[in-house]
């Protein structure tokens, strides 16, 4: 499935290219012809929306920062200036704002979406991995981002969040002034932000290339999680999957735009208008939603470092469910019991979010531990007991079969 | 002798070898640090090193938020029962009990009065100095709250005593007392 195809390009400009510089054959090889298997549902456009998405936030940030100043004085002015004089500006903020928040709404997805149907099992282990990292590398770029506009929310979630390092004993001072460049949060660390929120995005874009080569190499997972067997199971990425992509991108866009047009500030807080006051902490500081699970189970844990490790590992886990899965069955459809447990996560998931938002205290406090226990149990317990316990159903000797039925295939 | 004299060419060729990779490796981790050291504090941020403050017009019962080092630091003229209560408390009870005062040594005890004392050892117990920073994550405390008659931080629900001394919560050490030192019987010099 790798390499490029043997196809033989006609016109003959195309062809001194091609012998020189083989661009149009990968392209050829790797977006056109590409052999995708024909059961993909439309859980698996979500790849192409977070491309998608990833395009939008990459244009709309090079413009924005044409606008923007990078100071304590002026950060907050610059912003306003954006939304107020600047031809558009109000749009291509609120596209960059509420095009975040959506970006991470389509990677919970596709990672559920992996979860369930196996995606991350031998061989796509290190296609996994490398879709981990890109998750944490854009929960730092996002973290960064919001920090820019600096209102009292965007100052105080730096605050909470660079003093999740203090908790390590003995380095942990030092690694935090080194991240502040002061004694707090203050203009060096906003300049050192921008100058990372402006270059993470195209570390991504690295990531998500070499997230694609690594798909490319095994081809893609599919509902049956059986591998592909023969030509019968498999499509051309073009225009099946082309088309079929872009459909639901048009749809994707059109709840991302009912947002920008007329809700953008509905995932904010109001809070974030007023100027940073390094004297005075808001009565109720939460990061944007997206973090929120993770908010829940840093303050799950009566323990300052105890809570900074729990959050963390809940991410370092990831790399490891590979191995933690013991199950040979790829895709939920043939494990009765992993499914329920899979959806049994997603409440827990949701539910740590909601905890999250809450403060800390009496019956949520409860609801956040419990739910931060079963996070792990889930991992480090039921997935790894499941492989041996469960009995999965039947499974389709291809995905032909999966899609056509016995007879046919 | 032929063998003696390939194995001595090969060993200096080794030799050469791991020399000029070492010597590539140590030069450029040496220069990295530039890049790693720019990040911290500068020159400017490190020149704004100390603060004056006079407690003299502070009535009982109030307080302020002084700035230092981009810092707030907290100087509260406490009352009676606040000053009676911390002295009170057995240290038994501190989550924390080690007193956080940079002006006496890393191991001296929470007690109220070495809570209070400035850089000479010089105590007194009215005026309370800290540096206004949960030791959990870092926001604001909020003063006169909490369930220990001192203060309150809002985001992840720590309790301090009168004396700054963390009581409940997630906080892992008392508010830290800035280094300071009487100039006069009110006046202070922090830092």
């Amino acid at each position: 499935m790798s390499g490029h195809s043997a196809y033989e390009f006609k016109n003959p400009i195309a062809r001194w290219l091609d012998e020189r510089l083989p661009v149009l054959s990968i392209v050829r090889g790797q977006l056109v012809d590409f052999p995708t298997p024909r059961n993909l549902n439309y859980w698996w456009t979500f790849g192409g929306i977070l491309a998608t998405m990833l395009v939008i936030q990459l244009l709309t940030g090079i413009v924005l920062v044409m606008h923007y100043t990078p100071h304590v004085a002026m950060a907050g002015d610059s912003v306003e200036h954006i939304m107020r004089d600047v031809n558009w500006g109000w749009l291509l903020r609120w596209m960059h704002a509420n095009g975040a928040a959506f970006f991470f709404i389509a990677v919970y997805i596709h990672m559920f979406r992996g979860l369930y149907y196996g995606s991350y099992k031998s061989p796509r282990e290190i296609l996994w991995m490398i879709g981990v990292i890109i998750f944490i590398v854009m929960m730092a770029t996002a973290f960064m981002g919001y920090v820019l506009p600096w209102g009292q929310m965007s100052y105080w979630g730096a605050v909470v969040i660079t003093n999740l390092f203090s908790a390590f004993p003995y380095i942990g001072e030092p690694i935090v002034q080194w991240l502040w460049g002061g004694f707090t949060v203050g203009n060096p660390t906003l300049q050192r932000f921008f100058s990372l929120h402006y270059l993470l995005p195209f570390v991504l874009a690295a990531l998500v290339f070499l997230h694609v080569w690594a798909l490319h190499i095994t081809g893609n997972n599919n509902p049956a999680g059986i591998e592909v067997k023969s030509k019968e199971d498999t499509l051309p990425f073009h225009p099946y999957y082309t088309m079929k992509d872009l459909f639901a991108i048009v749809v994707f866009l059109m709840f991302y735009a009912a947002f920008v047009f007329y809700s953008p500030w509905y995932m904010g807080h109001s809070i974030n208008f007023a100027p940073a006051n390094p004297m005075v902490t808001p009565e109720h500081i939460v990061p944007e939603w997206y973090f929120l699970p993770f908010y829940a189970m840093l303050r799950a844990i009566p323990s300052k470092l105890g809570g900074v490790i729990v959050m963390f590992s809940s991410l370092i886990i990831l790399f490891f469910l590979p191995w933690l899965d013991t199950s040979k069955v790829k895709s939920l459809k043939y494990r009765p019991l992993a499914r329920q447990f899979f959806w049994l996560l997603v409440i827990v998931c949701l539910t740590l979010g909601i905890a999250g938002s809450q403060p800390a205290t009496g019956a949520w406090l409860l609801v956040a531990r419990l739910a931060t226990a079963w996070y792990f149990i889930h991992f480090l317990v039921i997935l790894p007991l499941l492989g041996f316990i469960e009995k999965p159903k039947p499974m389709p000797a291809s995905i032909s079969e999966a899609v056509l039925g016995k007879e046919a295939a | 002798m032929t063998s003696t004299v390939e194995n001595a060419g090969a060993s200096r060729r080794d030799f050469l070898y791991i020399a000029t990779g070492t010597v590539g490796a140590a030069g450029t981790a040496l220069a990295l640090w530039p890049f790693i050291d720019q990040m911290n504090p500068d020159a400017s941020v490190l020149a704004l090193a100390s603060t004056e403050f006079d407690m003299a017009p502070l009535e009982e019962g109030q307080g302020v938020t002084i700035k230092w080092r981009g810092k707030p630091v907290f100087i509260r003229h406490r009352t009676k029962k606040e000053i009676e209560e911390a002295r009170k408390t057995p240290l038994a009870d501190l989550k924390d009990p080690v007193a956080r005062n940079l002006n006496l040594p890393p191991d001296a005890k929470a007690t109220d009065e070495n809570r209070v004392k400035d850089a000479n050892g010089k105590v007194n117990e009215k005026y309370l100095v800290q540096i206004g920073i949960c030791t959990h994550l870092g926001c604001v405390p909020l003063g006169e709250s909490g369930d220990y008659d001192g203060w309150f931080c809002p985001c992840h629900g720590s309790h301090y005593d009168s004396a700054g001394r963390i009581r409940k919560g997630p906080a892992p050490r008392n508010l830290d007392i800035p280094p300071y030192k009487y100039t006069t019987d009110t006046q202070i010099v922090i830092g």
